[in-house]
């Protein structure tokens, strides 16, 4: 049972397939991920990003092979425990539209039970971190906020409860391009001052290049390569021909 | 209008009140967690609902006379009504417990489950509270239907305002139609107007 993840939350994808009716989704991927990286998964839709991060927090299990966060397989953690030691923010960004503000980001240390004066105060930092004025937004509800506003309120809500590992699931893709380089500054302030592990999907290369330690490109459920930005740029790959030719 | 009637209608209305609440008491008692039962077990879908929507298209009189034959739950009076009346208002919260979960936005929901809270966390404190809306329109349309469905219980004995209607169709007597027509609608007008009121309350919220 339990234990939350340490300081190091390393992952790892061991020979993991996924098959959904007669697609195969994902082929064979084997990754790992160490503590304090933002890694980058890149691909088309239906590449299989999205598939493979929700098996880092459990809402998918692979069909064959093993996820493992901090060498533990997750068929073998507390799921509710896992869960709530991972921060997750998708596009969509699923505030629940009957909490304020401030609900909506007390709520894994509420579901953890922390005392409620230690929520209050992470949750004004937290606030505060993402560029949201408390007293101004505290009991605001989600609907009164533009779109940027309740991304930033997602990913404070991904922060509250100190998580060792991030997962982001193309969280600036339905913003404007100045709010979402905005938000790519604070995600890049947040990621050198918390040292989180970080993974991060997007099917933009300019975002990669920017935000990843490390890229994953993934091509039809396959892991075509996996290298830093840097090297990405120089890779002859036939995706990533692709993908650079989008720049 | 004599004294002796105003008494009567008291007393059938207060009747009548009863039937209609008991009977929802129970709809809903019943309705609710299977609406529940439905989200989470998609077998259980096509044949519960069927089920509530034949007992919904069968005529009220008919499913009073069905019901009188069978032991236990049947006979005269109260009891076959009441049974009738919860097979009637089923459907309703059924199916509208069953719709308003399932409108919950998907990425509100998955991300319930990626914080990590527990299936009963999920059901009551994001599905219901949000489906809160959807399943008393339910509630709404159920008890006004039941309290119209409810004098047609007079006929197999069961009392309330339809006692009236009855005795008045048979007796030619327009005034005992009324004393019983008139109260029955001002029930059915002042629960919608009452469930209107918290739908507006329960949606601001």
């Amino acid at each position: 049972m339990g234990g939350s993840l340490s300081q190091a939350a390393a992952l790892e994808f061991r020979g993991v397939s996924y098959r959904i009716g007669g697609n195969l989704v994902l082929d064979n991927l084997n990754l790992r991920i160490e503590s304090g990286r933002t890694l980058v998964l890149l691909g088309r839709s239906g590449s299989g990003k999205t598939t493979a991060l929700k098996m880092l927090n459990g809402l998918l299990f692979p069909s064959s092979g093993d996820v493992l966060v901090e060498d533990r397989a997750t068929t073998s953690w507390d799921l509710i425990e896992l869960r709530r030691s991972i921060g997750y923010v998708i596009q969509e960004v699923g505030l629940f539209p009957h909490f304020t503000i401030g609900e909506n980001v007390a709520l894994v240390p509420r579901l953890k039970g922390w005392p409620p004066d230690r929520i209050a105060a992470r949750v004004a930092e937290l606030l505060e971190q993402v560029g949201l004025e408390p007293a101004k937004f505290l009991d605001r509800y989600p609907r009164q906020l533009s779109g940027g506003q309740r991304q930033r309120v997602g990913v404070a809500r991904a922060l509250a409860a100190e998580p060792k590992l991030l997962l982001f699931d193309e969280p600036f893709g339905a913003l404007d391009p100045v709010t979402r380089v905005e938000l790519q500054d604070q995600f890049l302030a947040l990621r050198d001052r918390l040292h989180k592990t970080s993974i991060f999907v997007t099917h933009d290369v300019r975002e990669a290049l920017r935000l990843g330690t490390e890229i994953a490109l993934l091509c039809r459920g396959r892991l075509e390569v996996l290298t830093t930005p840097d090297e990405f740029v120089r890779s002859n790959g036939p995706e990533a021909c692709a993908f650079m030719a989008t720049l | 209008m004599p004294p002796y009637l105003l008494q009567e209608m008291t007393q059938l209305t207060f009747e009548h009140i009863v039937l209609v609440l008991v009977s929802m008491a129970i709809a809903a008692a019943a309705g609710l967690p299977l609406g529940v039962l439905l989200t989470r077990r998609t077998a259980l879908r096509t044949p519960l609902l069927g089920f509530a929507n034949v007992m919904q298209t069968i005529p009220s009189l008919a499913l009073f006379g069905f019901l009188i034959p069978i032991p236990f739950i049947g006979g005269i009076g109260k009891r076959t009504a009441i049974v009738a009346l919860v097979l009637y208002a089923l459907l309703p919260i059924l199916r509208n417990t069953l719709a308003g979960i399932l409108g919950v936005d998907a990425a509100v929901r998955e991300s319930a489950i990626a914080m990590g809270m527990t299936g009963r966390q999920l059901l009551w404190e994001v599905e219901l509270p949000l489906a809160a809306p959807t399943i008393l329109a339910g509630v709404r349309i159920a008890t006004v239907t039941t309290i119209g469905t409810a004098t047609i219980a007079a006929a197999i004995g069961a009392g309330g305002l339809g006692v009236f209607i009855f005795r008045g169709i048979a007796s030619v007597d327009t005034t005992q139609i009324l004393a019983g027509a008139i109260p029955a609608a001002l029930l059915a007008l002042l629960s919608d107007g009452g469930f209107s009121w918290i739908e507006r309350r329960v949606s601001t919220a």
